[in-house]
């Protein structure tokens, strides 16, 4: 197996982003889950009663379910094997100097403080389960403007937290988002007071450093009515020989003509189980937009959704997924529309090279009396090679007349003439391919930050390189 | 020594799928000629062109194809088109996507070796659409995607002017084009003719020559070039069409 796992790593994402720093943790729990583990985060991070007993309850919850078997193979999660709790420094900082030097460095080389002077408004990073940087711009905290970790939200805003943690996502919704309850640690809480609109980006940058590492951050963000924010995750994770498992609750409230947009760059190594829950509830004329990229990691299972609540609510998720050897990526999405005059979009595109697999899982739900509601899917997936895989698994439960749902699907191979016609003009066959592929997934980089566009298109190189080379 | 020829092609047999196609093809271009290529519908034009850019589809079973003095049959199409070939396509494909302006300057990059500088490129890029008649809005267009048949063929042409190939082969430039479509295309074509350089017409009709002056006219029948002569040899063809030839050159095989 060990063998077979090296097999898969490409060389230049280990060149790029692979790199590990030694372990010194301050603290390192036992592998493997326990209520003793658990009371342990909890105690360590000083928390109050009632979320101790909130990561209790979501871990029998965690016991008590069934592995999900409707999606990927997750046969091969270890869930004792996983380091639930890994600490790396007790600081955590406002300033980039104050952040141990080989975590820093750590940063430097993924261009993150760089990032941070350029373009970016606020910056996390978090380094396996803690937050180890946290800096907002000040003209923001004066606007009344909170971005902090979700820990750090616990213990100096913790009525918000309380109001609004597990409502739109309670721990017993799955067993992955009850294990994340039951462990969290980091993550992102944003709160945009009414009327505030933060025009640049704020991102939050999660590295796993660690083997066998389990990383389970925790965001919250809450959008007061007519407000405006773009946040931004990062993800990357050297490549190890055994698993790491990443299981996020991502937590969005975007209240009445507010409009909130996530954008997800993942590019996680392919040892890593990615199994995240992310939702969104949007009421009023309010707008929530998922912007996801999902590459790398072994297994993704990832299914942002948009819960519309009130009339005018809009939902969009735009999302590519590219998987190569040894990968599968069950990516998609859920529109679930809960009132009249509410409209989504669904564009999923799909790349799988190498027998990589991808799958598009979708669905669309409309409740009675959610009339004059409006629902387009697109998916369109390509396929590289014969070997490789693709599959759309479209649910749509409709239980009002007066609506209108579109579904699309194209599954296409890259053409022999294609590769002819761009080779004809010079390109060599890795160049033609990858810009075949940069071409498809167009219509989802142009929607980015320039600067994101062009770290998208160069993952892209990256993966295409890695496996025709 | 004499000049070596810019182009030759060498008892060039070619199969597709196990099916042979060209029988013996022979053909020289030197520099600064253009020759047409005439032929029926069948009779091997389009897999010649294909061939002679390296199509991976088209197996060349005995023969070559010299450029520039260098045999060539057995490099990929984006070697042959580094060293200067070039292919116009009869079906261009559509690449969606990929903006006009983005994909050119890739294909410069890639057969120049060297990456042309924004604004410099953008203006030659401008020059060589006003010669072909394109408006500017053309170069944010995705390749080939939602064009006209005129504009695909003007496309093709735009991508020949920037590429500046040594050698142009242009597989049925002219079909599907209208008549003011075809003037302008032609005169691109003009335009970019010259002594550096040689072209290969691939057409059905005679029509486009009537705006292109070929130096030589061969035509295509049954995988091999049965005639070969001057720019009347296409007035001729025109008169009697190909089935007289074919006749006669039966007529002479048995």
């Amino acid at each position: 197996m060990v063998v077979e796992k090296i097999d898969i790593d490409r060389e230049d994402y280990a060149k790029k982003f692979g790199f590990h720093d030694d372990e010194e943790y301050v603290f390192k729990a036992k592998p493997g889950l326990s209520r003793e583990i658990v009371e342990e985060i909890s105690w360590m991070k000083k928390e109050p009663d009632w979320m101790r007993r909130f990561r209790l309850k979501a871990l029998d919850h965690f016991m008590q379910r069934p592995m999900p078997t409707w999606g990927g193979d997750l046969s091969e999660v270890k869930f004792d094997d996983i380091y639930y709790y890994l600490k790396a420094t007790d600081k955590k900082s406002e300033n980039w100097d104050d952040v141990p030097d080989y975590i820093k460095r750590t940063f430097d080389k993924l261009g993150i403080p760089e990032a941070e002077k350029k373009f970016l408004a606020g910056v996390g990073a978090q380094y396996d389960s803690e937050v180890v940087y946290h800096k907002l711009r000040e003209d923001l905290q004066k606007q009344g403007v909170i971005f902090v970790d979700t820990d750090t939200a616990l213990r100096d805003h913790p009525d918000i937290v309380k109001q609004y943690l597990g409502t739109i996502i309670p721990p017993n919704d799955n067993k992955l988002a009850a294990l994340n309850s039951a462990v969290w640690s980091g993550g992102s809480f944003v709160y945009i007071p009414e009327g505030v609109r933060v025009e640049v980006p704020l991102q939050a940058y999660f590295r796993i450093n660690a083997e066998r590492a389990g990383q389970f951050e925790r965001t919250l963000i809450i959008a007061e009515p007519g407000s405006y924010v773009h946040y931004v995750e990062g993800c990357t994770a050297p490549i190890y020989t055994a698993d790491a498992l990443h299981s996020a609750v991502v937590e969005i409230i975007v209240k009445k003509g507010a409009r909130v947009r996530y954008t997800t760059i993942q590019n996680w190594a392919p040892n890593v189980f990615n199994l995240v829950t992310k939702r969104m509830a949007i009421y009023e004329d309010a707008v929530g937009e998922w912007i996801d990229g999902n590459l790398g990691s072994k297994m993704t299972m990832k299914y942002p959704a948009c819960y519309l609540m009130e009339p005018g609510a809009h939902g969009e998720v735009l999302s590519i997924a590219f998987a190569g050897r040894g990968q599968h990526l069950d990516a998609g999405a859920k529109m679930i529309h809960a009132a009249p005059h509410t409209s989504s979009i669904i564009t999923s595109k799909s790349i799988a090279k190498d027998g990589g697999r991808t799958s598009y899982r979708g669905l669309v739900k409309v409740y009675p009396g959610s009339v004059d509601s409006r629902s387009t899917v697109r998916c369109d997936a390509l396929l590289l090679d014969e070997e490789s895989r693709s599959d759309t698994y479209p649910y749509m439960e409709i239980d009002e007349d007066r609506v209108t749902i579109g579904h699309e699907a194209t599954v296409s191979k890259i053409g022999d003439e294609q590769l002819f016609y761009l080779m004809s003009r010079g390109l060599s066959e890795t160049e033609a391919a990858t810009m075949i592929v940069n071409g498809f997934i167009e219509p989802l980089v142009k929607v980015l930050p320039m600067e994101y566009a062009v770290e998208m298109n160069r993952i892209v190189q990256l993966q295409m390189e890695g496996a025709v080379g | 020594m004499a000049e070596q020829p810019l182009f030759a092609v060498e008892g060039l047999y070619v199969s597709v799928e196990g099916k042979e196609i060209l029988k013996g093809v022979e053909l020289t271009v030197n520099w600064g000629e253009i020759h047409a290529l005439m032929g029926p519908n069948g009779s091997g034009k389009s897999t010649l062109a294909n061939c002679l850019l390296g199509h991976p589809r088209y197996v060349v079973t005995a023969g070559r194809v010299l450029f520039k003095g260098e045999d060539v049959t057995k490099l990929t199409a984006d070697a042959r088109a580094r060293k200067g070939m070039f292919l116009a396509f009869q079906y261009p494909m559509e690449i969606p996507g990929v903006k006009v302006r983005h994909f050119l300057r890739r294909a410069v990059k890639a057969v120049k070796e060297k990456e042309p500088p924004v604004t410099a490129f953008r203006k030659l890029l401008f020059e060589k659409m006003g010669v072909l008649e394109m408006d500017r809005s053309f170069a944010d267009r995705y390749v080939n995607e939602g064009f006209s048949g005129g504009e695909k063929k003007r496309n093709e042409i735009l991508q020949m002017a920037v590429l500046e190939p040594a050698l142009a082969v242009l597989d049925e430039t002219d079909s599907g084009l209208d008549i003011d479509a075809l003037r302008i295309v032609a005169g691109g074509i003009n335009a970019l003719s010259g002594p550096h350089m040689g072209i290969l017409l691939i057409t059905h009709y005679q029509r486009i020559l009537n705006y292109i002056q070929p130096d030589f006219v061969h035509v295509l029948i049954d995988g091999r070039v049965v005639r070969s002569g001057g720019p009347g040899l296409a007035a001729e063809l025109e008169a009697k069409g190909y089935e007289d030839l074919r006749k006669e050159v039966l007529k002479g095989v048995s």
